[in-house]
């Protein structure tokens, strides 16, 4: 494969895994559940993106190409759904966005 | 390459684990549980171009499908209190 390929999809890769370990960093140190909220939604979008793109350059024109972009709709429409379900289920629930003082000072 | 890839969502599922044990309410254990299930769908293709076995495809999109199935119905359960038929009285609501 040309090497341009090779290094995009390399780039590609390597920046979608540190997208996947950034979001779960930031799911442990962030204080509060809905800014864990968004930090989890990180691996979902840029990390599973960006990776996924790398791969499906490394796989080519190919049947395996097809079952990536499979990969891609499906986190694509479930992972907003399986987001917004958590937290309409926590606010349901009696969490309040602001009830573990997560260091915010709320204005109200 | 794929490695290097690997051993970053091993960190990553590692940290997740880290909250899931530890998440104070309920629902940080479901937001934890559900990250772990997209780190180990995109753990499941990388290691599938890794080892050069390209079945490991139809694993992660099964394990994806599974894991959305999972996380609402946990969600469903601790939201309406049961996972009653939902014709009957809506408790919780």
């Amino acid at each position: 494969m040309s090497l341009a390929l090779e290094a995009l999809s390399w780039i590609l890769i390597v920046s979608g895994s540190l997208f996947c370990v950034t979001g779960a960093l930031g799911l442990v140190r962030l204080r509060g559940f809905y800014t864990r909220t968004h930090a989890a939604s990180l691996v979902d979008s840029a990390g599973a993106g960006l990776l996924l793109a790398g791969l499906l350059l490394q796989a080519g024109w190919t049947l395996v190409a097809v079952k990536l972009v499979m990969i891609g709709l499906l986190i694509f429409f479930t992972s907003p759904a399986a987001t917004h379900a958590l937290a309409n289920a926590a606010l349901a629930r009696g969490l309040a966005p602001d009830a573990e003082g997560e260091g915010v000072p709320s204005k109200r | 390459m794929f490695a290097v890839a690997a051993v970053a969502l091993l960190v990553a599922l590692g940290l997740a684990l880290v909250r899931a044990v530890g998440g104070p309410t309920v629902f940080d254990r479901a937001l934890a549980g559900n990250a772990i299930g997209t780190l180990a769908l995109l753990m499941l293709a990388v290691l599938g171009f890794l080892t050069g076995r390209p079945e490991f495809l139809d694993l992660a999109i099964l394990y994806g499908l599974l894991n959305i199935v999972g996380t609402i119905a946990v969600l469903k359960f601790f939201r309406f209190g049961n996972l009653g038929d939902p014709g009957e009285e809506e408790a919780g609501r």
